[in-house]
Order: structure tokens, then sequence, then C-alpha cells
């Protein structure tokens, strides 16, 4: 089985949020690129959720959608606040009904998996993992920079999975942890920060070296840098150059994949993460489910223009497709 | 993100008992309201103490302290909230600069963001 592509409706965030879009809208841009997975975060896109219930005429009209345009339900990406309460972490239980809940949801709108953030425990997901089993779901947590596939965390998680013997646990990795170069979207937003243009080759350069962030964070305000450029060389506390096969030891696991970008340039290019090797990576572990798009340049770009995130899906979708040896798809340019 | 999207253009309001705005939560999803740690509005530089704020969304308000321990209402994605400040006399009609800033705690963070938007808002006469 070939590997497929999708979009998380995360990606058009922007767009959504002011109303410029629609989940129609939504959806039907993704049919058009030949992206047919679609992942949703269910609390954006379904008002009321978790805390109150979701109308069933809001589901049918999902999946009414999801007809019309020939897709397919991927991914429902829950939250699970377990800070709700001021002052107090919520309780094991609770944070397992918790889930339950969203596996239930998920199971409402058709899919086969639900994201799981990072920083939950993995007693909870195991705790759950019989309701997602009887609900013919799988729970997927999501490994993302800081985070990557030697940390102990995940390892933690990956040692919890096993010993559960569910095949209904498993890894959704965020392409953002293989992250090459340091992205040219950043450093232009920093740079109209105000950040001195010196300090800023240098951050990219010492990226491009493999410097210990806090080796970078040092020489930093040691040439004089200040608030912003501090905060441009703390991000390489949260990100590193992790490697594409990192993913390999853990193939039997990983069943959908956040296809993370900050920028895809004219000529289909994401000039910080290498998806051409991913691509290969991921074909030599045998992965055969979705590669979903997932943008998050906006936030990078949106103090000096309003981002075109259909337009940014579509570059990145017309990339995957190449990698993937599909024939470029015709696109319409759908914004 | 979104920082410049959440006070809406346009939507300032006043009466003799204070003014409002449309609010946005800057964020790609919603937030249940106890997770809302604070709101704080200035208007032309005055700081509104928080006990004289108000959250207005879908027919219900509350005051920041209430909003605490609300479980079960939400702040949507995107969903214009009515930001309401008690300001006895309320405000003079013509520009106001107004700055509205959000603290949310959110579970997988491990800081506690404030992001704040600015804008000068007309208020008819």
């Amino acid at each position: 089985m070939p590997i497929k592509r999708g979009v998380s409706l995360y990606s058009f965030q922007n767009e959504t949020f002011q109303g410029k879009m629609t989940l129609e809208d939504c959806i039907r841009t993704c049919a058009e690129m030949g992206a047919k997975g679609l992942e949703v975060i269910g609390e954006q896109t379904f008002w009321g959720w978790p805390e109150a219930s979701v109308a069933d005429a809001e589901i049918e009209n999902w999946h009414r959608l999801v007809a019309q345009y020939d897709c397919v339900p991927v991914a429902h990406d829950f939250m699970l606040d377990y800070k709700r309460y001021k002052g107090r972490e919520m309780p094991f239980e609770e944070q397992v009904a918790s889930v339950r809940k969203d596996i239930e949801f998920g199971a409402r709108l058709g899919v086969k998996y639900l994201r799981a953030l990072v920083s939950i425990a993995p007693e909870v997901l195991v705790a759950a993992a019989a309701h997602a089993e009887e609900q013919g779901v799988c729970i997927l947590i999501e490994v993302h920079a800081p985070l990557h596939f030697d940390h102990p965390w995940i390892i933690r998680h990956a040692e919890a999975f096993e010993k559960s013997g569910s095949a209904a646990l498993g890894f959704l990795p965020d392409m953002g942890m293989f992250l090459h170069a340091f992205p040219p979207v950043w450093k232009e937003k920093f740079l109209r920060m105000g950040v001195p243009h010196n300090i800023a080759d240098y951050i990219v350069k010492a990226y491009e070296d493999r410097v210990l962030s806090e080796y970078v964070i040092l020489n930093v305000q040691q040439m004089g840098g200040t608030g912003p450029a501090i905060a441009m060389a703390e991000t390489l506390r949260h990100n590193a150059a992790f490697e594409p096969k990192r993913m390999l030891d853990y193939m039997p696991r990983i069943r959908n994949i956040h296809g993370k970008f900050y920028e895809v340039t004219e000529d289909y290019v994401e000039p910080s993460i290498p998806y051409d090797e991913i691509v290969k990576v991921l074909q030599q572990g045998g992965y055969d489910g979705y590669i979903c798009s997932e943008y998050e340049g906006n936030r990078w770009v949106e103090d000096a223009m309003e981002p075109d995130s259909v337009e940014q899906v579509r570059r990145q979708q017309v990339m995957l497709a190449g990698l993937l040896g599909e024939p470029t798809p015709q696109l319409q340019h759908a914004a | 993100m979104m920082d410049n999207k959440m006070i809406v253009e346009g939507s300032l309001e006043g009466s003799d008992k204070g003014f409002a705005f449309y609010g946005r939560l800057p964020y790609y999803r919603g937030l249940g309201l106890s997770m809302v740690e604070d709101i704080q509005i200035t208007v032309d530089g005055d700081l509104i103490p928080r006990a004289d704020v108000r959250f207005h969304v879908r027919g219900k308000t509350y005051t920041l302290d209430e909003m605490e321990t609300v479980y079960d209402d939400r702040w949507n994605f995107g969903e214009k909230a009515k930001i309401i400040a008690l300001k006895p006399g309320g405000l003079p009609a013509g520009d106001h600069r107004i700055e509205f800033a959000v603290r949310m705690r959110v579970s997988y963070l491990p800081f506690v963001p404030t992001t704040k938007d600015t804008k000068v808002l007309a208020l008819a006469a």
C-alpha cells in the first residue's frame, strides 16, 4: 500500500478563525488537492467540545461532507486539559474518563486514530486502551519537538505500550522534530522584531553547525543580544535536527504522520525539513498510512502579512505527490 | 498567534456604565473558561481593575473570579466574546486606545502565555 496524502484542518486555522473558510471550504480544498485524508482538532472544528456535547446534526453534516467530497476521516486530535482546575492536576481516573469521552467522539467522527498530546502520561493512555479497542480506534501519542524517539519520556511510552499488549496504542511523529535548517520565516520574523542581522546570521549558522543550544545562547548574550535575540537563540532549545531514520525502530506503531511545515517555496521546497529523506525512510519502513499536512508558518508571518494557508498547503501537497511518485495533481489554486 | 486579531475592529460600544468590545481568544483552539486565568483591559493607558471586567458569551455573563470555576462553558475557537469594562460615566465619543491581554493556563505548555492586542477603536457619539 502506498503512503497516502491528507491534511490537518489545523493548517487553515487563520482562515477558519476569521470565518473566511467554512468546514465545507476546508474539505473541498483538500479534495481538490487530492489530499483525501482529513484530520481535525475536534474542539477547533466542533464548537462546544469537550465541555459540551456536539449535536448529532453537526456530526451528520461532517459525514455528509466527507462523503460528498470522497474523503476519509483519519484522526481526531484531542487535548486532555489536565490543568482544568486551578492549582491542582486533574485526578488520574478523571483523565482516563476524559480520554474515553474523546475516544467516543473520535468514533462518532469515523476516524481510526486519536492524537494524544505528548505531555500525557503513558499510564493514562494504557488505562484507556481497552475502550479504544472496543470503539475500533487507536490512540497515538504525538512525538513532537523538543521530544524525539530517543528521549526517555518517549521510551517510557514505548515500554508501557509494549507491556500493555494493546494494539490500540501507538505513535504519531510530527516532522518538525527533523528540523535540519533554521526556517527562513523564523529568521525573518526575528529580524522584524529587531534582532541585529549579525546575530541572526550567527544563530542560523550555529544551527547549521549543530552547536549546542546553551552555547549559542551564551554567545548571543556576549554579542550584546537582548530580548528578541535571546528568544531567537532559545528556539534552539526546543528544536533540533533529529534523524528521520530514528523512526524505523518504531514503525509498527507509527500509524499517522504530521506533515509539519513552516513554508514551502514557489519551487516546492520546504527549506527547513528534509521531506525527501523523510519519505524515503517511511517507504523503507513500510509505512502505508497518511501524511497529513500541518501548516505552522501562519504564526511566523501573520504580523507582516495575511497568511495564505491554502496556497502553502497546495505547494506542500504538490511536493509530497512528487516525492511519492504520484503524477502532479492538477490542482486549482483554490485561494 | 492570532495576536493582531484578538480585538474585533469596529466593535467598541459604550454606555454611562462603561464600555465593551468583542474579543477573540488568541489560540488555535478554544478553552474551557476555568483556564482563562486573566483578562486585562486598558483604555487610553488606564487599567480597568480585575473586579470590573465581565466576560459575556452566548447569553451568559461572568466575572473573572467566577470563570475560574466554570467547567461547563467555553470560549470557542474564533468565537467573539463581549468583553465588558465597568467604568461609571462611560467614555467620551471618539477614538480610544484599547489594550486587551489574555493569560491562559494551557496544560501542555511549560509556561503560562499572555497574549496582547492593542487597537484604536472609535466610539460613536
